[in-house]
């Protein structure tokens, strides 16, 4: 069945469109059965992958699954609600490093999403008209979306050192802007270097979107405002950010929660040693699991996160599915 | 939009900053690839003062990065084909039938993408050891595990990203292809597929770079035997050195086939993204 | 169809990769070798050599010399320090694992907790060749106090004080003997204008760091945990321990505020070797990396890690190393049992000391890591009579995890300018100790 996409040439199926038109929903016995035969094979891998371990995961939340059980993880004690009551309580320095993680994680998701739309339109924007060499670019700005994750963290992680990286050796010895070498894996730095990192890699996916929206907008639209003497600024405002509207509703939505349950950025990027500005959530409950061997705990803040990404996902959609109907 | 003087300024500006930013890491990539250890180990340079090749040598010996680009393509290329038909299938469900339990199933599919992979990667790796005790299958520390596992990751947009194309292509083209004597499944191959190539390209674009940019689940799923790129690369970080050189050429030559795959058919990937946009 | 959806089938997509990208998590595990009853072990090997590779050479020849005595095939593979935890921990949650494994040798208790692994009872003592083989100290490190081990010394480490010969005869100095002289002289070799520091530590490594929380402090005669396995982190001796090796960095200023950033022993062994730093305090396993990196043995000395004039306890080290376990769930104990003992004999330990740079696990053996006399002298006294047990609770991986991070943390604040006081370093305490109170 695989291979079958590509085989059929369009040719293959001449003067279809002369056939008669039948109503979609009248069709006789086998299509009962069909759809959930072709549905099978998916819903298997989703129970299977997705839903069944999502399950047992809100188990293990409810249980106390410390090294103490892990080998016969069965037998674990009942925890009730105490994983959750430990993970929330702000005044002991478990739920303290979960407050911060989570807060860090929100700073660090607003400004990477905010950034990257800003870069994606600015490129799009850019990029709209034709001219010489317009592919090249194009074609180059979606290179770190391309790169798999790792490699891309990587090379920032080695350009990002103190003394022997690239970034501090334009900051200090090209421009001469700092006499200190600032440490960038370390500190409040460590926020800024996430979030330049995540952006590098996001940004691309904004501006590919968003030139994707953008080529679905006439071009006499445009061409009737500059008659009317709108200048490129008005035009933007005026005709591309209204028709980008149903784009930037769910770019935003995606890149929100992309970059809110990111790991690979700080997992490549700091390892075993992330600074306290740059634990981002999913990190610290992977931390909080398999450090210090408490499953129950790591599952009960992964629920909690997932609760708030549904919580934010679901009010978001809401309220923009209300305005665009009033729109 | 006309091209004012003020609109050609900020092109150049925008393209200029973004090129820099985009470039500078990729720069550094290549170049460090061509230094000898003891230059990547000290004051960074902009221009290799000794070029050399040995990274690009060295990097095989070092770890046995051969072994892991087979693993990384077996699993990629048969993760994304497996995922492509199977996505086909459920898309066309959802998009051409009308039946109990299919809001259900897209509501559901959706969701499953807001699961913090950390909630589930344990229990998944539970659940794959009972699947070992009980039928002697071995998922955990072989391909196919990891093929089963991203093969459902991508899914869910594979699945969305197709319903929304099918809907597109006209439903009369298949009602005509039924009453020339094919079946749904004919209407299926021979009507709705071709025209809807570019999404099947994008949706495949899209699975295999998934699969082979996977970190997380590759450390918990994988064993010296299937070990894939991802978490091979940080065995360039020994008990004795850090290989800089050879990490960056590395991570330059598992990039190849990914970047030029996707820059090759990204043409597809912005008409699958935008499809309807157009008609 | 609508561009709406399109967006969303777009929006969809960036979730999955979100998906994909989110996650985290952790280690992998693997078969159980050959279920059948056929005689093949799975053998789990820390990296000990130069690399992954060059541990699989050094210990072919010796798997295949005791499967040419005994019969038993053994299938190796051999596991990097970053996935050797999780492995095991994936192990052990499923059951499914090798049949002998690596550990470092501070886990073991944490892993006897588990009760994933064989206890070594009096049978199976007797069956690697009896207890009395066994340096006393190294054995102790095999679990718990009181029980059975679960694991038995493989290869012994011990920190000792690597020192530049030349550097030192430069600045007419003598190798340190108290702490006191460690820093004066560090000091001395501090030459900014050379961009010469006196030390390099491994200031990012959580591991590092919490191994000389431990030291300092057991100097000081302190414990970090009482007689019932309660943390007792926060104490005197604890915080004032781990403050006298912050402020190498902080107040004596004899490290570059760049080493918070070394995340592992490697890096500040190279500074080392390429002649930066004029001291380093490495396990003796640093013996290969310094080679490696181009200082000839006889370059460098070693001396014992130094207390502070008066010390309450002369500790220079940790008991440091490698044990071998043996998992519970084996389907070939005897064969696990007689692999156990021909890698602790002597022969296999001979043999494994120079490439590996270990010292001998085993009483009356003599290491052959280096052919520096004097250097091996120093750590078999270190190793020996100047080095104390981890503390040999469940909760030890979490003091390691909890600890070094907070030391990692207090060093991160030094070196990017902040300053750290007793009350700092007590309140980072409190706070580990808080955690791996939550968890137990």
């Amino acid at each position: 069945m695989s291979v079958a996409t590509e085989q059929v040439p369009a040719e293959a199926v001449p003067g279809v469109r002369a056939a008669k038109k039948r109503g979609p929903d009248h069709r006789p016995g086998l299509s009962r059965k069909l759809p959930y035969l072709l549905l099978a094979p998916a819903v298997l891998l989703e129970l299977l992958i997705h839903i069944i371990p999502m399950l047992v995961g809100i188990w293990m939340s409810f249980v106390k699954l410390t090294k103490f059980f892990i080998a016969n993880w069965s037998a674990a004690p009942w925890a009730g609600l105490n994983n959750y009551r430990v993970a929330v309580d702000i005044h002991n320095s478990v739920g303290e490093g979960l407050l911060k993680s989570f807060g860090v994680t929100v700073a660090f998701s607003l400004i990477t999403v905010i950034l990257s739309w800003c870069l994606g339109m600015a490129a799009a924007v850019a990029l709209q008209p034709p001219f010489k060499g317009r592919s090249a670019i194009r074609t180059l700005f979606l290179v770190p979306y391309a790169l798999p994750a790792y490699a891309g963290i990587l090379t920032w992680n080695f350009m990002l050192q103190r003394d022997t990286g690239a970034v501090n050796h334009v900051l200090v010895d090209n421009l001469g802007l700092m006499s200190d070498r600032p440490f960038w894996l370390l500190g409040g730095n460590a926020l800024t270097s996430l979030i330049t990192v995540a952006l590098w890699r996001l940004w691309p996916f904004a501006f590919l979107t968003l030139m994707a929206g953008l080529q679905s907008i006439p071009r006499d639209v445009y061409e009737a405002a500059s008659v009317d003497g709108a200048g490129s600024v008005r035009q933007w405002r005026n005709i591309t950010l209204p028709s980008l509207r149903p784009v930037n509703l769910v770019l935003v939505l995606v890149l929100f929660l992309w970059t809110f349950s990111d790991f690979n950025t700080p997992y490549v990027l700091f390892g075993t040693a992330q600074p306290p500005a740059g634990d981002l959530i999913t990190f610290h409950i992977y931390n909080a699991s398999f450090l210090t061997w408490n499953f129950g705990s790591g599952a009960a803040m992964s629920v909690l996160l997932l609760i708030f990404l549904m919580i934010v996902t679901g009010a978001y959609l809401i309220v923009t599915g209300r305005r665009s109907r009033r729109a | 939009m006309r091209e004012t003087r003020g609109f050609k300024v900020y092109r150049a500006v925008v393209l200029a900053v973004l090129g820099l930013f985009v470039l500078v890491p990729l720069y550094v990539m290549v170049t460090s690839s061509l230094k000898p250890l003891r230059d990547v180990q000290g004051a960074f340079t902009w221009w290799p003062s000794n070029l050399t090749l040995d990274p690009f040598v060295d990097m095989w010996k070092t770890v046995p990065l051969a072994r892991y680009f087979v693993n990384s393509t077996i699993v990629s290329v048969v993760a994304t084909v497996c995922s492509v038909a199977i996505a086909i299938l459920a898309a066309f469900a959802v998009s051409r039938f009308r039946f109990r339990g299919r809001t259900v199933f897209t509501t559901t599919v959706l969701s499953t993408q807001m699961f913090p992979g950390v909630l589930f990667l344990l229990p998944l790796f539970l659940i794959f050891v009972n699947i070992n005790n009980s039928t002697g299958l071995q998922l955990v520390g072989t391909r196919l595990g990891l093929i089963i596992t991203y093969l459902t990751f991508s899914l869910p947009f594979s699945i969305w990203m197709l319903a929304g194309y099918f809907d597109s292509i006209p439903r009369d083209l298949d009602e005509a292809a039924l009453v020339d004597g094919c079946g749904p499944m004919g209407a299926l191959v021979r009507v709705v597929l071709p025209a809807a190539r570019p999404g099947v390209i994008a949706v495949a674009i899209y699975s295999f770079m998934t699969a082979w940019g996977e970190v997380l689940f590759a450390s918990v799923m994988t064993t010296e035997s299937n070990r894939t790129l991802s978490v091979g690369l940080r065995q360039y970080s020994t008990q004795t050195n850090i290989y800089w050189n050879q990490i960056m050429a590395a991570a330059l030559i598992v990039s190849i086939p990914v970047v030029i795959g996707f820059l090759l058919a990204q043409r597809h990937f912005v008409a699958g993204v935008t499809a309807g946009a157009v008609k | 169809m609508r561009l709406r959806s399109l967006v969303a089938a777009a929006a969809v997509s960036a979730l999955g990769i979100s998906l994909a990208a989110c996650g985290g998590s952790d280690s992998g595990d693997s078969s159980n070798g050959g279920s059948s009853g056929d005689q093949t072990l799975t053998y789990w090997a820390s990296n000990q050599g130069t690399s992954l590779d060059n541990d699989k050479q050094v210990l072919t020849p010796v798997l295949q010399k005791f499967t040419q005595d005994t019969g038993i095939k053994v299938n190796l593979e051999v596991i990097g320090w970053n996935d050797l935890q999780t492995r095991i921990q994936t192990a052990t949650t499923s059951g499914q694992g090798p049949d002998v494994l690596n550990i470092g040798n501070t886990w073991a208790a944490s892993l006897q907790a588990t009760g994933a692994f064989l206890p070594f009872d009096n049978d199976a003592m007797t069956a690697i060749g009896g207890k009395d083989k066994f340096v006393p100290t190294a054995l102790a490190t095999g679990g718990k106090e009181g029980e059975d081990p679960t694991s038995v010394p493989l290869y012994g480490l011990a920190y000792g004080l690597y020192y530049n010969k030349a550097m030192f005869a430069a600045a007419g100095l003598q190798p340190p003997k108290t702490w006191e002289e460690m820093v004066t002289d560090a000091q001395k070799l501090t030459i900014p204008a050379k961009k010469q520091w006196g030390m390099a530590l491994a200031a990012g490594s959580y591991t590092e760091n919490v191994h000389f929380a431990f030291i300092n402090a057991s100097q000081n005669g302190a414990d970090w945990f009482d007689k019932d396995g309660k943390p007792t982190f926060t104490g005197d001796g604890n915080v004032q321990g781990v403050l006298r090796y912050l402020d190498l960095m902080q107040k004596d200023k004899v490290a570059n505020p760049s080493n918070a950033q070394y995340d592992n022993g490697t890096k500040s062994v190279n500074d080392f070797a390429t002649k930066k730093v004029a001291m380093v305090i490495n396990q003796n396993n640093a013996d290969s990396s310094i080679v490696a990196n181009g200082m000839k043995a006889g370059e460098y000395g070693v001396v014992p890690f130094p207390a502070p004039a008066g010390a309450a306890q002369p500790v220079a080290s940790h008991v440091a190393g490698i044990n071998l376990s043996i998992f519970k769930n084996t389907k070939h104990k005897d064969a696990a049992l007689k692999f156990v003992k021909y890698m602790t004999d002597e022969a296999t330990q001979t043999t494994l000391g120079k490439p590996f740079s270990s010292l001998p696990v085993l009483k009356d053996a003599k290491p052959v890591f280096t052919t520096d006399a004097a250097e091996a002298a120093t750590f078999s006294d270190v190793y020996n009579t100047k080095s104390k047990p981890l503390p040999l609770v469940p909760a030890e991986d979490q003091f390691e995890s909890t600890v070094g991070k907070a030391m990692n943390g207090l060093f991160g604040k030094i070196a990017t300018g902040g300053t750290v006081t007793a009350d700092d370093v007590k309140a980072a305490l409190k706070s580990a100790q808080d955690q791996v109170a939550a968890s137990s």
